[in-house]
């Protein structure tokens, strides 16, 4: 009797299947942190070229921007080569543990957050530049007062990057190796289940990771929802 | 700017190594086995394993991809033991140096599969090159691996005995999805596409659709699976010990039988057939 | 349209009011206590964008007490003037003196800028002035409380700031600069926007700053309110200082045609015909 995706994912969720939930948990912590780095290169890196004028920022600029385009894929061919044995780090013994993935995210993930906070931050800067001016402000003084006045943007920055992470398989595939209990996450694991053509299974696991995400956009809305009533302008 | 730079890769680094600590001293040893996918998603591994991790507390990690890229890991160093089913290229690999020495594990056969209404009209047909021939004469959907696996390999090789020219094929009718042998089997019931597979990969499969077994036994099927340690003298950081530990109880007879014994619906997957190895010597 | 009669009158008047030494509680204001004095001289300063020259050669040599308004039709370089003074624009040539030093970041520090449109940050009323007076290393909620207060907005001290009236968001601009215990404070126009309720409360907090010391430099288009508050004036033509007297005689006597036909309203350009500059 073939299950519908949403009831086999809801009893998958209910019988606490003890593998399930060590994959949304390793899911989880691989996405978070790669987000928070992420989120503390990007925003430094963001800020100062959104604030300093130097040559070849322009260039930067657009090398920032289309970093957002790299394929996870390559990203994780050339994090598999330098953590290779025979690469260049393989010392540090990071290949097929959950920090190569994490690593690899980091590296996607940090582009986008940089491209879209620079925007963010170049458009208030532009209003802000005087009145910064007129207080004699130090560089970092600047960059902290913008990033905390576009909080609400830089969330949604945020959230973008989560949802990338929380999405990406083609990076963690070949940086992880999808090794059962060690670096298995739910994108990894539907593509096995895919795999091994069991589609309900990767349909229903699919459900799960989009009502994660659902999850946590619903709960840091909640917090944001406050800030709103304020009528933010 | 530089040094805002230099600053962010310095606790980018800091940050790796520290996160990294607590992977490093793992309790237990480990050995990082490099395999194709068929003896993975059919499930022998979850069946196989948790008795040699229970009796020696090694924890076995299965990297599964093709042949191909199994064997290019390896190379790299990024394996303990490389279990796989090309026996040339095992070859290869072990005289290059990279193994120590080859062993055969199990066997089982590749066959080839096709929907219900068999389009070629390849059931009942005596021998596969015959009947690889009448798919390529009435040009009827193929679906190939295209991904230098070892089921890739024996695939070439087929139509190679039948002269079909493959840099200039057709492809209208040949599909090379480059893929590992699930999301070959998915395209190739999407598309109504005949494929070759091999035994294991096709019983466990659960995308079946009305698909078939419409050619099988034919004696140039056999699929044999070895096992090689990788060698130390190439590969400093391998775990020998540990692999050659997991070797030696592969190749066992307790190992053997159970390999024998798995089986889904009473369909046996895979047959054992390691040589009888001597008691290896005490030094 | 004023004529010249009415603003003497009115400022004769502003003048009697004020007392010279202020009855200003000054234990309770402790904003308005020990402002430095600082004289501001500009010499042969020049600013150009691109081929257009914005000022020319202009020199100066301000009082150190008092107010002084900058005046002078658009575009005639009133807040690259200003801007210039408060350092926040290097001109191409010439130099900015402060009690005879050039100018520096630490002059910079004592001193505030005002700008037409106030710039507050997404934060609460309190929150904008706390984040002036951390960078100075001088939080103190007592003097931020004192500033919302002098403001008269102290009932609004957790709202958004972005919330605020035009006219309570240009007092707390005027607050913010006032917790910089400025030496100086630049006016940019800063009422231009507001409604006479607003524009009253200002020149009143800007009028007993500049009597407990602070030198006020302002740019207004109100020849009113340079009367009202100004001891001196500077007109300014083309990037130029045209004119520089004392408030009485620039608004009685004025010298130069473009000052004249300022004051009287009329458009002046130096390549319009006489008749058009009657």
């Amino acid at each position: 009797m073939q299950e519908s995706a949403l009831s086999l994912a809801f009893n998958l969720i209910r019988s606490a299947d003890p593998d399930l939930y060590e994959i949304i948990g390793l899911s989880l912590r691989v996405s978070l942190v790669s987000v928070l780095l992420s989120l503390i290169f990007g925003l430094a890196l963001g800020a100062t070229v959104a604030t300093t004028s130097f040559r070849g920022r322009q260039v930067l600029s657009i090398l920032i921007n289309s970093l957002m385009s790299l394929p996870p894929v390559v990203v994780g061919l050339l994090v598999y080569l330098a953590l290779s044995r025979s690469g260049p780090m393989g010392w540090l013994g990071l290949l097929y543990t959950p920090t190569a993935m994490i690593i690899a995210q980091t590296i996607l993930i940090t582009p986008l957050v940089a491209a879209l906070s620079r925007q963010v931050i170049e458009d208030l800067y532009l209003e802000y530049k005087e009145q910064f001016q007129s207080f004699q402000l130090t560089k970092f003084q600047q960059i902290n007062a913008l990033l905390w006045d576009c909080r609400y943007s830089l969330l949604t920055v945020a959230l973008a990057g989560l949802g990338r992470s929380l999405s990406e398989v083609g990076a963690v595939i070949i940086v992880g190796g999808n090794i059962d209990h060690l670096t298995r996450v739910m994108t990894t694991a539907i593509a096995l289940e895919t795999s091994k053509g069991d589609l309900p299974l990767a349909l229903a696991l699919g459900v799960i990771l989009l009502t994660m995400a659902l999850l946590i956009n619903a709960l840091l809305a909640s917090l944001n929802f406050s800030a709103k009533r304020q009528a933010y302008a | 700017m530089n040094t805002i730079l230099k600053k962010c890769l310095a606790s980018f680094l800091l940050a790796i190594v520290a996160a990294n600590i607590g992977n490093a001293h793992a309790e237990k040893s480990t050995v990082l086995v490099q395999s194709t996918t068929s003896t993975a998603n059919s499930g022998l591994y979850d069946y196989l394993l948790p008795l040699f991790e229970q009796q020696h507390n090694i924890k076995v990690n299965v990297v599964a991809v093709g042949t191909g890229q199994a064997i290019r890991n390896a190379r790299n160093c990024d394996a303990d033991v490389l279990l796989v089913h090309a026996k040339d290229a095992e070859d290869a690999f072990v005289a290059e140096g990279f193994g120590v020495e080859r062993f055969d594990v199990m066997y089982n056969d590749f066959v080839i599969i096709g929907p219900l209404s068999d389009p070629a009209g390849i059931r009942g047909i005596a021998t596969v090159k015959s009947a690889l021939q009448k798919i390529m004469d009435t040009k009827t959907l193929f679906a190939s691996r295209g991904d230098d696996s070892g089921t890739h390999k024996k695939e070439l090789s087929l139509w190679q005995a039948i002269n079909l020219d493959i840099e200039n094929v057709n492809p209208t009718w040949y599909r090379s999805t480059g893929s590992g042998m699930g999301a070959t089997i998915n395209t190739a019931v999407g598309l109504g596409a005949y494929t070759i597979t091999d035994r294991a990969t096709w019983i466990s499969f659960k995308n079946k659709s009305d698909y078939q077994i419409l050619f099988e036994s034919d004696p140039i099927l056999f699929n044999q699976y070895g096992v090689i340690l990788v060698n130390t003298k190439q590969c400093p950081s391998v775990n020998h010990q540990a692999g050659q530990q997991f070797i030696d109880w592969l190749l066992s007879d307790e190992a053997q039988t159970k390999i024998a014994e798995f089986n889904i619906a009473g369909q046996q997957l895979f047959y054992p057939n390691a040589q009888p190895q001597p008691l290896p010597i005490k030094k | 349209m004023l004529s010249k009669n009415t603003i003497l009158s009115e400022a004769t008047v502003r003048e009697q009011a004020i007392p010279a030494n202020g009855s200003l509680n000054e234990e309770r204001r402790s904003t308005l206590d020990n402002i430095p004095r600082t004289q501001l001289e500009l010499r042969t300063i020049s600013y150009r964008v691109g081929e257009l020259t914005l000022l020319h050669n202009v020199n100066l040599s301000l009082p150190e007490a008092g107010v002084t308004a900058v005046m002078g039709f658009n575009g005639a370089g009133k807040s690259v003037l200003l801007k210039i003074m408060h350092g926040i624009l290097t001109p191409n040539s010439g130099s900015v003196l402060w009690n005879q030093q050039p100018s520096d970041a630490i002059h910079r520090q004592a001193q505030a800028m005002v700008f037409q449109k106030p710039v507050l940050l997404k934060r609460s009323t309190k929150a904008n002035i706390d984040f002036v007076l951390k960078q100075r290393r001088a939080h103190n909620p007592t003097l931020r409380n004192e500033l919302l207060t002098r403001v008269g907005l102290i009932d609004k001290a957790q709202q958004p700031a972005r919330l605020l009236s035009g006219g309570e968001q240009q007092r707390l601009a005027l607050a913010r600069a006032l917790a910089c215990n400025p030496a100086v404070l630049f006016l940019d126009e800063a009422t231009a926007s507001l409604d006479p309720a607003s524009t009253a409360i200002i020149e009143r907090i800007v009028s007993e700053q500049s009597q407990a010391g602070t030198k006020v430099i302002m740019v207004t288009h109100d020849s009113a309110q340079a009367a009202r508050l100004a001891q001196q004036i500077i007109f300014l033509d083309s990037g130029t200082v045209v004119e520089q007297s004392d408030t009485t005689t620039f608004f009685s006597a004025p010298k130069t045609t473009a000052a004249k036909a300022y004051l009287d309203g009329r458009l002046y350009h130096p390549e319009l015909t006489l008749e058009d500059n009657r």
